[in-house]
Order: C-alpha cells, then structure tokens, then sequence
C-alpha cells in the first residue's frame, strides 16, 4: 500500500473538536462530516485538500473526544494519511479500526514543510520526502494491528475472526 | 512478574496470568456503553457483527449529550438508540427523565463496580476508575465490536504512580487536584498511560472528589485512572449496587515510568486557561493579574455535576447575587441529584441568585445546546476541556475551573477566589 500527495502541516494537540466540532455531530453520515473536516483550526482545509493529500502535525494529534467522526471526516475528506510525532490513544484506535492509515514519526514531522509532495510506502514504512529528496523511516505497526489494518478495519477482523472458529 | 493494579485487571480478563506494558490482549467487557453521538452510529456498524447484543445486561445506551433533543437530527439518533434498546430487550434502558449524564448515573445506578474492565464510546468514560474499575473510552467501531463480542482488544499500558500526601484546604476539591496535576504534566503527559493514584492523601479525597480526578484522566493523554479501593469506594458500591466487585492492588514492585508526589496541601484554586486544560494557573497568579471578566457560568458535567459539587457551590452563592454581566446555567449530572437539590434547598438558592437550573445534559459542555457561547465571549466552566470553539464560536474563551471558583466568579462578574467571597 503507498500513498502520494501534497502535505498540510500543523502544530502540536490538533484536538477533536477542531477536526469535526460537536455542533456537527447530529449527523454521522461521513460526506458531510467530510465537508466540515478543520473548519474550526483551518476554514481552508476542504478547499485546499486534494484527495491523497497528507496531514502532517506535532504530538498528540487528535485528542479529546472518543468521536470516531473526527478520523471518518479526514478519510472521507480525501486524506490519504496523518504523519504526527504521537496520536492521542483513542483517535490512535479508532483510525486503525477503520482502516485511516496514521504513521508515527518525529524526524519526518520536523523535516517536512507544508507544501512538500510526499510518498509513504505503508509496507515499509518508508516516507520519501519528493521534494526534498529525503526519506525518514516510521515506527512499524506490531503485527496484531498490522493484521487489522491488512482487512481494513476491526469489523472485517472480528467477521474472519468468527469465520474461523 | 509485577504488575500495576490496571495490569492485573486486564490479565484477568484477557484470562492470562500476567502481561507486560505494551502487550496486545483481547480482553473481555463488564459493560459496554454508549450515548447518542457514539450509539447511533455504532448500531449499523453492529449489524455487520451480530443480531442480538453479547449480553443484555452488560450493554447501556444513555441520551445525554444532545437531550432534550435540540433539533431533528438529534431526535432521529435518540429515536434510533431507543429503538435499539428496546429490540435488544437492555436491561438498563436509560431515557431522558430517568436517567442524566452518563458518568453520573452509571455509577450511581450501581452499574459500575470495582476489578471491572469496562469500555465506553466516550473520552471520559475513565471517570470509573474512581471506584477501581479499568475503564476507558473508546470509538464506535469498538463499541459495536463490545456490544456483538463483549470483548476487545486493547494495548496494555505503562503507568505513572501519582502519590497522593497531605490533605485538601479549605476551597480546594477534586477539580483543582487534577487541574494541578495535568498543569504539572501536561495535556499529553500520560499519554497510552494509566495515572494510577496512590498514598496516604486517597483516604482525603471524597468519592466525588476520585470520580472528578478519573474523569479527566483523558486530559492528561491517559488511558484510565484508578484508585485503589478503600472504605469510602466500598461503602459507596454497597450503597449504590448489589454487583460482585473484585479488589486488585498493584504489587509493591510493580513498575512505573513515573513517580509523580503530590502534596494535597500545596494545592490552591486552579483555573485553567484557553485552550488546554493543562493550562494551569493558580488563583493566586489570577489574584495578582488583570481582572479578567466574564459573560457566562457553567456549574455541572459529568466532572463536576454531583450533590457535593453543586452542594459546594451553592454555599458560595448563597445569599449573593450572580453579576448583571453574567448568566449562569447549572445542570444537575442526574435525576437524583435533582432531586436532591430540591430537598436540600438548593435549587432555592441558585434560582434565587439568578441561575438557570437545568434538567441533566452535556449539552453547554460541547457547545451542543443549553448554553452556546456567543464571539468573542468568556465562560468558567466546570466541565473537562476548553479546546477552541468547544463551547460555541471559535473567538470564544472558556476557563476550566472548580464549582467554587465558578460560584465565585459568577457573583464577581470575573474569575475570582472562592476564599474571598463575603470578604
């Protein structure tokens, strides 16, 4: 699995209730949550976002809230993946149980700068920085989670999961 | 092999004999828990999984969080989740009228008891490590996978030891303990980690004051927070539920990547600033500082909307008059708690003072109703977090604060120190 695209970069505690504000959450329908994806950090965010874009950011993306809205509006915006230096622990579940590719790496997230195009092989967790000509390597996901994200997702896992007993 | 008193609990359920910090388990649920954000959007993922829940005792769906219903939408998700309930046959249906804040009512309904391993899809669900449970928040897909299951999977966590000395001043609660400590170690200081609280300052720290700290637990980055069990946590479980509990205690030589001391008498009225709770400022340094004038008041949440919160602050209110700058809105965590105000007087003294008295709901928390902030405008809340545009408009400015300080500050038109009013 690869990904390539145009990197948007933010700062530490990009928190949850800026990724998709509570005023949204009457609907969990993920087009339209997708539309309102930033708006309270960033109101360019959906306009600038083409899809296979990356978010880069600092430490402890995605805290707060339990909102699995927040990781479904990024994936359903078009983001292809999130290179932060740390994941709040419940955004960090809930990305891998829907199959939203999220990859540690501090080195990448104080290199590359907003604009750079990028390019992240999942399988090795290399990230290639195209326009720098760099590449910086992320923590590799333990083989259980490996496993999850390989079937997209904790549904289709406990489903094989019922499947082989 | 040591372990914590978090690292105990999960083996027991993972039915393994020990695990070691950063080991994947699956482990089996006590309860599974979900409101009208995360609930409804958990049963179509649900379905994909299972027909019938895992076990119909074990799985509580609470509307709280946009209740009163605010608008159609909101209406459809709670019609949804009764709708659910029902076909499901829970055993603890929870409705609008019965029931309130979903950490409020769990506990007080019994349904929550220490050794448990319980989940919920709400950031805030650590709140029952107050009385020794692991308990965490988790996301909807989890929650749907705990519902069909009763089981998930889970890292298992380091932890840091909070030692707890001295005891709580005059003025000072549970509110300003963990406000302090997330200031000391920051919004992300215990991140993937159990905060498990030690010491001979536990035995000073009421039940509310305990489920207070644990609540907000997440604001810190932990996985849960959990207090050992002693009298107090018993005799609140026998008064509340007739569950089994089971007490674990961490071993003496377990370890931890920390050791944090706290000295219970150090600790002042904390407020803290936009836009992290671990923006902590002591109201000492507010003291000294600029007045910082206020529009609006919330007393209540599932941090801070129990009997002895609302208790405190009616005692501070008592006999003033809430500034003619400033509204304030008070909201009971439960039913009983509601209740309770009315028999003790106290609903007498907030709407005598000019407060709202509200029914239980999140919805001012979140910025969801009952409460929104309006540009440019400043809240002390006693609620959890004070992102940016939590509360309402994006320019808004919320300051986390304790009941007392809230009352206070309700009645001075700014933040101001609860050991002053009457001054």
């Amino acid at each position: 699995m690869k990904a390539n695209g145009k990197v948007l970069k933010y700062g530490d505690n990009v928190d949850t209730d800026v990724i998709i504000p509570a005023r949204y959450l009457n609907s969990f329908d993920a087009k339209e949550l997708a539309t309102h994806a930033m708006v309270d950090l960033d109101p360019t965010f959906v306009d600038r976002l083409n899809p296979g874009d990356i978010m880069v950011a600092g430490k402890n993306f995605g805290c707060g809230s339990s909102r699995e809205h927040a990781p479904l509006a990024l994936k359903t915006a078009g983001v292809s993946c999130v290179i932060a230096k740390s994941f709040a622990r419940i955004f960090y579940r809930n990305s891998i149980n829907i199959g939203f590719a999220i990859l540690e790496c501090e080195e990448a997230v104080d290199d590359i700068d907003e604009g750079n195009q990028v390019e992240i092989d999942f399988d090795t967790g290399t990230i290639t920085n195209v326009t720098k000509n760099k590449t910086y390597k992320s923590q590799p996901f333990p083989e259980f989670l490996q496993k999850m994200i390989e079937v997209n997702g904790l549904v289709n896992y406990v489903n094989a999961k019922k499947e082989a007993q | 092999m040591s372990m914590t008193m978090t690292q105990k609990i999960l083996a027991d359920h993972a039915g393994l004999k020990e695990v070691t910090a950063g080991q994947l388990i699956e482990a089996k649920l006590d309860l599974v828990m979900a409101n009208d954000v995360t609930g409804p959007m958990a049963i179509p993922i649900f379905k994909q999984m299972a027909d019938k829940v895992f076990d119909k005792d074990k799985v509580v769906l609470v509307p709280d969080h946009f209740t009163p219903n605010k608008d159609i939408k909101s209406a459809q998700n709670c019609k949804a989740m009764r709708e659910f309930s029902f076909a499901q046959e829970l055993t603890h249906h929870m409705e609008q009228g019965k029931c309130g804040v979903e950490h409020a009512i769990l506990p007080e309904s019994g349904l929550t008891v220490a050794g448990e391993c319980i989940i919920g899809a709400d950031s805030h669900t650590c709140t029952y490590g107050a009385l020794g449970a692991f308990s965490t928040g988790v996301g909807t897909t989890d929650i749907a996978t705990g519902m069909a299951t009763g089981e998930l999977w889970f890292k298992v966590p380091s932890a840091i030891k909070i030692v707890l000395t001295g005891k709580l001043n005059p003025y000072v609660s549970g509110k300003d303990v963990i406000l302090h400590i997330i200031g000391k170690i920051g919004v992300d200081g215990a991140l993937y980690k159990s905060m498990e609280f030690t010491g001979p300052g536990v035995s000073e720290l009421s039940m509310d004051d305990r489920f207070t700290i644990c609540n907000m637990a997440i604001e810190a980055g932990g996985k849960n927070g959990i207090f050992p069990v002693d009298d107090q946590a018993i005799a609140y479980m026998e008064e509340h539920s007739t569950k089994a509990y089971k007490i674990y205690e961490a071993d003496e030589d377990a370890e931890y990547d920390e050791v944090v001391e706290i000295n219970l008498s150090d600790i002042v009225p904390t407020v803290a600033f936009p836009h992290l709770p671990g923006n902590a400022h002591t109201i000492d340094e507010i003291n000294e500082s600029e007045k910082i004038y206020i529009d609006q008041v919330v007393i209540g949440s599932c941090t801070n909307g129990r009997i002895s919160d609302l208790r405190k602050a009616a005692a501070i209110l008592k006999g003033h008059k809430v500034n003619e700058h400033v509204r304030v809105m008070v909201l009971p965590a439960t039913q009983k708690i509601f209740m309770q105000c009315v028999h003790e007087g106290l609903v007498d003294i907030f709407v005598e003072a000019g407060c709202a008295f509200n029914t239980p709901s999140c919805g001012p928390c979140m910025g969801g109703h009952m409460g929104v902030l309006a540009n440019g405008e400043k809240c002390v809340s006693t609620t959890n977090r004070n992102f940016i545009g939590r509360m309402g408009d994006v320019e808004s400015l919320i300051y986390l604060a304790s009941p007392e300080t809230a009352a206070a500050s309700a009645i001075a038109g700014y933040i101001a120190d609860p050991r002053k009013v009457g001054e």
